[in-house]
This record gives structure tokens, sequence and C-alpha cells, in this order.
């Protein structure tokens, strides 16, 4: 009450021109990651540009990028929040695959596309939600804990298939299929749902209470739980929104091709990840952005065909995601020392 | 009258190490009460049990206000009116300014949306008068990171006080400050007392708890190994009680206050 009486004979200088210019450096500052990190686009973009002009000039390229980036981008969104919390998740390459075998199991039962659509989606948060239980309640590091559960919902979707791929063609009768993998315009659906996801993911992190908790929590779970943050129960939920946009993204993979293969999800790891570490999102938690994130997809996508384009071998696209993600984790590492 | 806080029989055993036993402990209103006890004597445990982080072991009982408190939690402890500035700041150092000081109390509507601009506009004030910062290099946004020791023991502090708390623990507030900083920090402390708030503190120095407090409580390995009000004893033989304490682990005769 004290310090609430004092404020009040407190007035605000309007600001003058010199914090004017303070403001626009502090902009700069704030802002200079995601800055940096929207010029390294620019400049990979127009280099292959200049590489091979003939690709870059054409639609072709763009609505392949736009098709194929929200594969792995919808699910860097959330797995940025988990990196945040200062966790790991490895599974969500195999809980792609079982939401879609949770699907296939629902439709061949009930006959029922959304039926069998909201059985991926929950099947996907659960696994997601599991994931954060035997992190949080238990206490198993989270690199160990989701190897594992990577292994083993893999294992399920195998036993389950019978390692059989399964036809998906009835999804083409309901309005899912246009919803999910057409086109509005030139604009295919899956990059709008990438947008429209980072923007409600973004909402989220910066204007409510949940991502404030989140980046407390990642930053120093103790003196957020002195404080009174639910941690533990923010991790859940980031876990378990990974589960979820999984399950989605595997969907859509599965709908685009109108085939599950029961290895759905294998080879997302390295460009997802890759994704969130160049979107400057620190391992050590507590700082990262949707933006990032999201602009790190689109540059991560753009590198293979680049490189082909470019008459590369396609080899070197393993070979620069590594790169990418040893170097961005150890920026971090560097500036982390430097600054604290 | 009823106690502010009170805590009756509470235990707290870790493992098989038991930090305290059969704690008795209360707090009047508007009582400024000083915690002295060497290091595991179970400072930080008490304090942690009166903030809901811990859970006292079974049959320990925390009142507020004469009334029994079943599941007290940090985030129930501090929409009852209790404050903590811990030992170790509890800060996110990457986080900014405002979200430190509004953590876990971030100010939302229903929904849960954040009032950022409130939050930021508040904590722009409270830099003016409670922080008593003066360089435009700092603003709401700044991370706490960058700040020096009483800066960030200045944030603390104001953040126990903003919430209008009835009862602020002070957990080894003084340490790692410098002298006017220390000095600083007990001003504030009679500031706590004039304006009718209570106030527990703790302290390994008795030259800064004594002046300062109305009574003073003595934690040995784990038990209340002696309560004295200051009126009752000089510094000097306070001193002299406090040395035989760490010497021998004698309880003294309990010298009951108010």
């Amino acid at each position: 009450m004290e310090a609430r009486q004092m404020n009040s004979k407190v007035e605000v200088k309007p600001l003058s021109p010199v914090t004017k210019t303070r403001s626009f450096t502090r902009f700069l500052r704030r802002w200079s990651l995601q800055i940096a990190l929207s010029l390294v686009g620019i400049l990979i973009w127009a280099f292959f540009l200049w590489r091979s002009p003939i690709t870059f000039k054409s639609y072709a390229i763009y609505n392949s990028l736009m098709l194929t980036t929200p594969f792995f981008a919808l699910v860097a969104i959330p797995l940025t929040l988990v990196i945040i919390v200062k966790e790991m998740d490895l599974s969500f390459t195999s809980v792609m695959a079982w939401g879609v075998a949770a699907y296939s199991i629902t439709f061949r039962v009930t006959q029922n596309v959304w039926l069998g659509f909201l059985a991926c989606l929950l099947a996907g948060l659960l696994a997601g939600l599991l994931n954060g239980l035997i992190v949080v309640r238990l206490g198993v590091p989270s690199l160990v804990a989701t190897i594992g559960t990577q292994f083993l919902w893999r294992g399920v979707v195998l036993v389950v298939t019978n390692g059989q791929g399964v036809g998906m063609s009835e999804v083409k009768r309901t309005i899912l299929y246009p919803l999910l993998v057409g086109k509005i315009g030139p604009i295919p659906m899956p990059f709008i749902w990438t947008i429209v996801f980072g923007l409600i993911a973004w909402f989220f992190l910066n204007h409510h209470k949940f991502g404030a908790h989140v980046y407390l929590t990642g930053d120093n779970v103790e003196s957020a739980r002195l404080m009174g943050v639910n941690t533990g129960r923010t991790k859940i939920l980031t876990f378990a929104l990974v589960g979820l946009m999984a399950a989605f993204s595997g969907f859509v993979v599965s709908e685009q091709l109108l085939f599950f293969w029961p290895t759905l999800g294998d080879g997302y790891l390295l460009n997802t990840l890759a994704s969130v570490f160049l979107g400057g999102t620190s391992v050590f938690g507590g700082t990262g952005t949707i933006y990032g994130t999201v602009v790190a997809a689109f540059i991560i996508a753009l590198i293979n065909p680049g490189i082909v384009a470019s008459g590369w071998l396609a080899y070197w696209t393993q070979l620069i995601y590594g790169f990418i993600i040893v170097a961005s984790v150890a920026l971090q590492a560097v500036l982390r020392r430097r600054f604290s | 009258m009823d106690h502010l806080l009170q805590l009756k029989n509470v235990s707290k055993t870790f493992g098989e190490v038991a930090a305290l036993h059969h704690v008795n402990f209360e707090v009047g209103s508007n009582e400024i009460v000083g915690l002295l006890g060497d290091n595991g004597a179970g400072k930080s445990t008490m304090v942690k049990i009166m903030t809901g982080y811990h859970r006292p072991d079974l049959g320990g009982e925390v009142y507020w206000k004469g009334e029994k408190v079943e599941h007290l939690s940090v985030s129930l402890a501090r929409d009852l009116g209790i404050e903590v500035v811990y030992q170790e700041r509890a800060l996110a150092d990457q986080q900014s300014l405002w979200r430190n000081i509004f953590m876990g109390r971030e100010l939302s509507n229903r929904w849960g949306l954040l009032d950022i601009g409130g939050m930021t506009r508040e904590t722009q004030k409270l830099m003016n008068t409670a922080m008593g910062f003066t360089s435009s290099a700092v603003s709401p946004e700044s991370s706490v990171g960058t700040f020096s020791g009483g800066e960030r023991q200045g944030v603390a502090i104001t953040r126990a006080l903003y919430f209008e708390a009835e009862l602020i623990i002070l957990d080894e507030p003084t340490m790692g400050l410098s002298l006017s900083e220390t000095k600083k920090c007990l001003e504030f402390i009679d500031g706590i007392k004039a304006a009718g708030k209570s106030c527990i503190f703790i302290d390994h120095n008795i030259f800064h708890v004594y002046p300062v407090v109305d009574r003073i409580v003595v934690l040995d390995r784990g038990t209340i190994a002696g309560m004295y009000m200051k009126n009752e004893l000089s510094m000097d033989e306070l001193l002299e009680r406090l040395y035989r304490v760490a010497r021998t682990g004698n309880l003294e005769e309990y010298s009951k206050a108010a």
C-alpha cells in the first residue's frame, strides 16, 4: 500500500527527442535477433536466386515450399515452447504417425472421417501429456523420456498397422481435404495454417499468463516456483501442445499423400530442431520467439531445393542442417557466457 | 488477540534429515520478529513452510489470523498477504523488470490475457519511487540480469511491497550488499513497522537484527532455542546467549513473549 500511495504523486515525463532516438536503438537491440535472422534468410534466398535463377523465379518452387515446410513448421511452433521451458521433445516424429494410426483405426471402425480426425488429435494430445507427466511427475530428464516414447509410439504404430501402409482416399470426400491441403488462390492451405497457428502461439506466448509462465519457468524454475508459478503444469501443457500439433501435422502430411505410411515422421527430427535453434530459441531456456522459429523453418526448407538447384549433391543438406544446429547452439553458449 | 501467523507443532523431514522438530512460532500484527540461527538451523525451511513452498509433516498446523490454513500453497500464501524476499532473490535474470515484478501474479483479465501496458506503467512508477533507479538506461523492459546486487535486492523488496503484503519475510536480505545498501535495507524494515505491517527478518548478523526488531527468536538445529523480547535483554546479553547456544546446543528456558 505504501508503494502505491507514493506512486500517485509521480508524474511521468513526456518523451524528449533524446529518449526517442534511444528508444529506436532500444528497438533495434530488442529485435536484433529477428532482424538478423530475416536478413540471413533474404541473403540465402538471394544467393540461390543468383545460382539458379530459373528455379527460383518460378512459382513452382514457392508452391512446394509453402506446401511442405508446414509439415515440420507446425511442430516446430509448439516445440519452441518446450525448448523455452528448458525441456526437450524428440518423440514428435513417432507421434505424427501414432496420431494418423489412431485416425486409421477409428475410421475403420466408424467409417467417419471427422471422428477419425478427432481421434487423431486426441491421440496426439494424450501422447504429449504422457511425455509431460513422465518428465514432470516422475522427474525423468525429458531427453531420455522422449527418446523412450519415440520408440514406444513407433512400436505401437508398427504393431497396429502390421507395418503396412493404409490408403486414405476417403478424406477426399469431406471438406477436411480442401480445408487442410487445398488452396486459396495461389496459397496452399498448410501454409495458411502455419501462419494461423504461428499467430495463435505468438499471441499466447506474449499476451497470456501461460506464455509469461513459459518464459519464467524456463528462465529460472526455482524462482518461478518460489513466486507461485505452477511450473509443472506449464511444462506438461507445452508437451501436450507438441503432441497435439504433431498429430495434426501427421494428418496433414498423410492427407496430402492420401496415404498413411507407418514410417511417417521419420526424417523430420533434424529440420524441426534446426528450425527452433536457428530461430534463436535458447537451449538454456527462458528465451525464444515464434517469429524466429517460423522464419527459420522456411530458411531450413529453402536449403534443400536450393542446393539441388544449384547443382550440388543433396547429401550436403544433412551436413548443413547439422552444422546449423551445432553453430546456433554454440553461438547461444558463447553469447550466454558473455552477457551473464 | 489472534496472531497474524502461527505455526503449531511444525516438523519437516527431508528423507532422513529432520530440518525442523515440533516448532511453535508466531508473529503478531505489526510486529517485527528477528529470526536468528546458524547455517542449517532450519531458518529457510521454516520460511518455506510459512510461504507454502514446503508442506509441514503430518501433525503440523499453520494458522493465519487465527484460522487454520489447509493446503497452503505459494499462490495461496501470496493471496493471503505473505510476501517473501528470498535469500537468492527469486528473480528470472533474462526476463524484463516488469515480468520479474509481476512474476506469478501477472495483471490479467479473467481469460488470462496480460495487461502489459498496466504492468509496464506500474513498473515505471515503482522504478522512480520505490526502487530509486535514476539512470535512463534502465527501463521496465531491461532484463534484471544486468542489475547490480543492490538493484536486484531493490527489485525483490519492491515486489514484496507492491502487493500490499501484511507479512513480509526477509530471508538474509543483507547478504552480499554494500554498506549503504544494507543501511537502506534496514531503513526499509523500519518502514514496514511504521506502515503497520509485520515482518520476519532473518539474518546471521545480530548487529543488523537487534536494532530493528521487537522480538528475537533463536533457532538451533531445528528447534526454537530461545525467544526474547528486545527490552528484556541487551545486545551483549543476547550475544553471550547466542554463543552459548552455538557451543552447547542447549535449550534455554523458554521466555514467553507477548
